[in-house]
C-alpha cells in the first residue's frame, strides 16, 4: 500500500474528525435554537468529508480495514489531528474562536488541494470547499460579533483566541508524509500558506476589535500522535462501541 | 424584561422557477445572521436557490376585519375567468 | 363587547371551523383558544428540544460514522421542528424568551417520554422506531387542525419526520439479526420503551376532560384511546416481523375488534413522571437551563453588535 498517501488521508481527516466530534457535542447545547442547527451543520458537513476519505483511504490501504475502523479502532498514538481542534467546548466564545483559527486554515488548504494530482483527493476538495466557505463566514462573522459586541463578550472571546492561538503554529508543520506527498504534487505544501493565514486572521481580529496575541512558543505533537490530556476523553466516547462491541455490524 | 433577537420572517425560491414562497420564522440578531440562519433552518434538504429575509416588524398585514370589503367584491367577477366566455365544441384548446 | 356580540363571534368561529376554514393569528378569536393553542403548541416544541437530549447523548458514541451523521442529523431536525412550532407559537402574542421561562420554571410540560434514560445503543433505535412512530400518529392528525400556522408546521414536520422512524427501526432491525448480545440489546430496549412509548397518547379517554372541546377545534381527530390503539396495533407486526416481543404478557389479537387487546398501563407511573418525579426530569431540565444561561452572553453580544452596525449606518446616512 503507498503509506505515505495512507498516512496523508488520515492527517486530513482526522482533523475534521475530531473537530466534528467536539461540535457534536454540542448539538442541543447552543445559545440559541438556531445557532444549535447551525453548528450541527457543520458538524455534519465535517463527517461527511471524513467519510470521504477515510473511504479512500480504506481503498489505499487495500486489507479489511473499512471507514469505521479507521475512524474508531486506533490507538491514541495513531491519530494525527492537530491539537486545535481537540481543545473543549469551553464556552462559545471558545467554541467559535477554535473553529474560527482551523477554518481559515482549512480553507486555504483546500483550494490548494483542488489542485492535486491525485484526482479522489481533488474531488473531494473541490466538494468540501463550497462548505468550508461557508464555515469561515460563520466563524468570521461570530468573532466579529463577539470581539464587538459587550465588554463580556469581547473579554471572553479575546481570551479564547489568547489561549488557542498557541496551537496555530502547528497547522503548518509538515510530516515525513506530508513531505513526500507534496514532492509527489498530491499534497498541499501549507509552509507557503502560512503568511497569508496569519495575516487574514489579524484582519479579521482587528476588524473584530480585538488584539492578535503575540506569543513566541507555540504546542505542537498532535501531528506525531502526541496529543493533549483531552483527547483520551474523546476517543473513549468515539471508540466506545466499537471498543465494546467488537467484531459487530451496526 | 430582556431584549431578545428580533423575528424574520424567511421566503425561499425553489429550484423549479417559482416565486420566494413563505417557509416560516425565526430569530436572529441581523439581516446577516438571519440569512445564514436561514439557510441552516429551511434549506437543510435542499429546498432553496435563493433566500429573502425581512424583519417581522416591517411587513404590514391587511386587517381581517376589512375581509369583506378587500376580498368580497371580487367574488362575482367571473368575466375575469376563461369559463366566463362560451365557445363552440369544436375549440378544442383556448 | 357586549355578551352577546361575543356570543355571535363564537359561533360564527366555530361555524368558520366545521366548515374546514383556517383560524389565522391575527382573526378573531376566543381566549380560550388562543391558551389553549399557546399551551398545546409550546408543549410540542418544547418536547422537541427537550427530545434533543437523550439521543443527544449519543451523537458522540453512535457505533459507525453512517449511524453518527443519520443520529446528528436527526437530532438537528428535532431542533428545526422544536423552531417552527415556537415561531408558530409566538403569531398568538408570546415570545420565544416567555415560552422557555414557562419550561425552565416548570410551568410549562414537555412529553414525558424525554424523562426515561437513553442507556445503550439500542435506546436509539427504539427511541426513532417507537417513541417517533407514536409522535408521527399524533402528528399526521394534526396537519389538518383548526389553527393554520400550527397545521402549517405539522405538514413540514410530518414531510421531515418521514426518515426519523425509518432510521429508528432500521438500527433495530440491525440488532435484531445481529449477534445475541446486540439481539438482546435490543428486546431490552424494547421493554424499557414500550410502555412508556403507550403513555405519550396520555390518559385513558375517561380520564381526559378536555377531549370534547380539543376535537371541536382539530386539535385532536381521535381520542387518546383511539391513537393509542392504532399505535399497538402497527406496532407489533412490526415487532414480530424482526423477531423482538412486547413486553405484554396480555397482548393478544382480538378477532372481532380488528384489534389487539392489551394489558393495563401502570398510570401511576404517568403521573409520577408528569408530575416532575421521572428518572431524568430533573437532568433534562438542568441541561436546558444551563444551555440557555451560559448562552446569555453570546445573544446579548449578537445584539449589542447589531445595535451598533445599525447606529453606525445611521450615522452615516445622516
Amino acid at each position: 500500500m503507498n503509506t505515505n498517501l495512507y498516512n496523508y488521508l488520515l492527517g486530513i481527516a482526522d482533523n475534521s474528525l475530531i473537530l466534528g466530534q467536539r461540535l457534536g457535542e454540542l448539538c442541543g447545547h447552543g445559545p440559541s435554537l438556531e445557532t444549535d442547527i447551525a453548528l450541527t451543520n457543520i458538524s455534519l458537513d465535517l463527517f461527511g468529508q471524513v467519510r470521504s476519505y477515510y473511504q479512500y483511504a480504506a481503498k489505499v490501504a487495500g486489507d479489511n480495514r473499512d471507514e469505521d475502523t479507521i475512524a474508531m479502532m486506533r490507538p491514541e498514538r495513531e491519530y494525527v489531528s492537530v491539537l486545535l481542534v481537540e481543545q473543549p467546548n469551553t464556552d462559545f466564545g471558545y467554541v467559535i474562536a477554535r473553529q474560527f483559527l482551523f477554518d481559515v486554515y482549512h480553507y486555504m488548504f483546500l483550494t490548494e488541494l483542488q489542485n492535486s494530482k491525485d484526482e479522489t483527493l481533488a474531488a473531494i476538495a473541490k466538494k468540501s470547499i463550497k462548505e468550508v466557505s461557508y464555515h469561515v463566514r460563520f466563524s468570521s462573522d461570530w468573532i466579529k460579533r463577539l470581539g464587538d459586541g459587550t465588554e463580556e463578550s469581547h473579554k471572553r472571546i479575546q481570551n479564547a483566541i489568547n489561549d488557542l492561538w498557541t496551537y496555530t503554529d502547528e497547522l503548518f508543520h509538515q510530516t515525513e508524509a506530508d513531505k513526500e506527498m507534496i514532492n509527489e504534487g498530491v499534497g498541499v505544501d501549507t509552509s507557503k500558506l502560512k503568511e497569508q493565514y496569519y495575516k487574514h486572521i489579524s484582519e479579521v481580529l482587528n476588524e473584530a476589535t480585538l488584539v492578535v496575541p503575540d506569543l513566541k512558543y507555540f504546542q505542537k505533537g498532535g501531528k506525531q500522535g502526541m496529543h493533549t490530556e483531552h483527547m483520551g476523553y474523546i476517543l473513549a466516547e468515539l471508540q466506545y462501541m466499537q471498543r465494546a462491541y467488537p467484531n459487530m455490524s451496526w | 424584561m430582556k431584549k431578545e433577537w428580533p423575528l424574520w420572517e424567511v421566503f425561499v425560491r425553489s429550484k423549479n422557477g417559482l416565486e420566494h414562497r413563505h417557509f416560516g420564522s425565526l430569530h436572529a440578531a441581523d439581516a446577516e445572521m438571519a440569512l445564514e440562519n436561514a439557510r441552516d433552518v429551511y434549506t437543510r434538504r435542499n429546498e432553496g436557490v435563493s433566500i429573502w429575509v425581512v424583519e417581522s416588524k416591517n411587513i404590514t398585514a391587511s386587517n381581517p376585519e376589512h375581509n369583506a370589503e378587500l376580498f368580497e367584491p371580487a367574488q362575482d367577477k367571473v368575466y375575469r375567468h376563461p369559463t366566463f366566455y362560451d365557445l363552440p365544441d369544436e375549440i378544442k384548446h383556448m | 363587547m357586549s355578551e352577546a356580540q361575543i356570543k355571535s363571534l363564537e359561533e360564527e368561529f366555530e361555524a368558520r371551523i366545521a366548515r374546514d376554514e383556517k383560524i389565522e393569528p391575527k382573526d378573531w378569536m376566543p381566549e380560550k383558544y388562543r391558551k389553549t393553542h399557546i399551551r398545546q403548541m409550546s408543549q410540542h416544541a418544547h418536547s422537541e428540544i427537550v427530545g434533543m437530549l437523550p439521543e443527544g447523548n449519543w451523537i458522540s458514541r453512535a457505533p459507525s460514522l453512517r449511524r453518527k451523521v443519520a443520529l446528528l442529523a436527526k437530532v438537528q431536525d428535532e431542533g428545526g421542528h422544536g423552531l417552527y412550532l415556537y415561531s408558530a407559537t409566538e403569531t398568538l402574542g408570546i415570545t420565544r424568551d416567555e415560552l422557555f421561562e414557562q419550561l425552565h420554571t416548570g410551568k410549562a410540560k414537555y412529553s414525558s417520554i424525554f424523562n426515561y434514560p437513553a442507556l445503550t445503543w439500542a435506546d436509539i433505535g427504539a427511541i426513532g422506531w417507537l417513541v417517533d412512530g407514536a409522535a408521527i400518529i399524533n402528528q399526521v392528525a394534526l396537519c389538518g387542525t383548526s389553527f393554520g400556522p400550527y397545521a402549517r408546521a405539522m405538514v413540514r414536520i410530518c414531510k421531515e419526520e418521514s426518515f426519523h422512524q425509518r432510521q429508528g427501526y432500521e438500527i433495530t432491525l440491525k440488532l435484531a439479526q445481529g449477534t445475541p448480545e446486540q439481539k438482546a440489546m435490543a428486546q431490552d430496549a424494547l421493554n424499557r420503551f414500550w410502555w412508556p412509548s403507550l403513555m405519550m397518547f396520555g390518559p385513558a379517554d375517561a380520564d381526559s376532560p378536555n377531549t370534547e372541546q380539543s376535537m371541536k377545534w382539530k386539535l385532536k381527530r381521535k381520542t387518546n384511546d383511539e391513537l393509542r390503539q392504532q399505535f399497538i396495533d402497527q406496532t407489533v407486526p412490526q415487532a414480530e416481523l424482526i423477531g423482538l416481543t412486547i413486553p405484554d404478557p396480555d397482548l393478544k389479537w382480538n378477532e372481532e375488534k380488528g384489534g389487539y387487546d392489551s394489558g393495563e398501563i401502570d398510570w401511576d407511573e404517568f403521573w409520577q413522571v408528569v408530575k416532575g418525579h421521572g428518572p431524568c426530569n430533573k437532568e433534562r431540565m438542568k441541561a436546558r437551563v444551563s444551555a440557555w444561561e451560559n448562552g446569555e452572553w453570546v445573544r446579548d453580544a449578537a445584539l449589542a453588535h447589531a445595535e451598533k452596525q445599525q447606529d453606525k449606518k445611521l450615522n452615516r446616512a445622516g
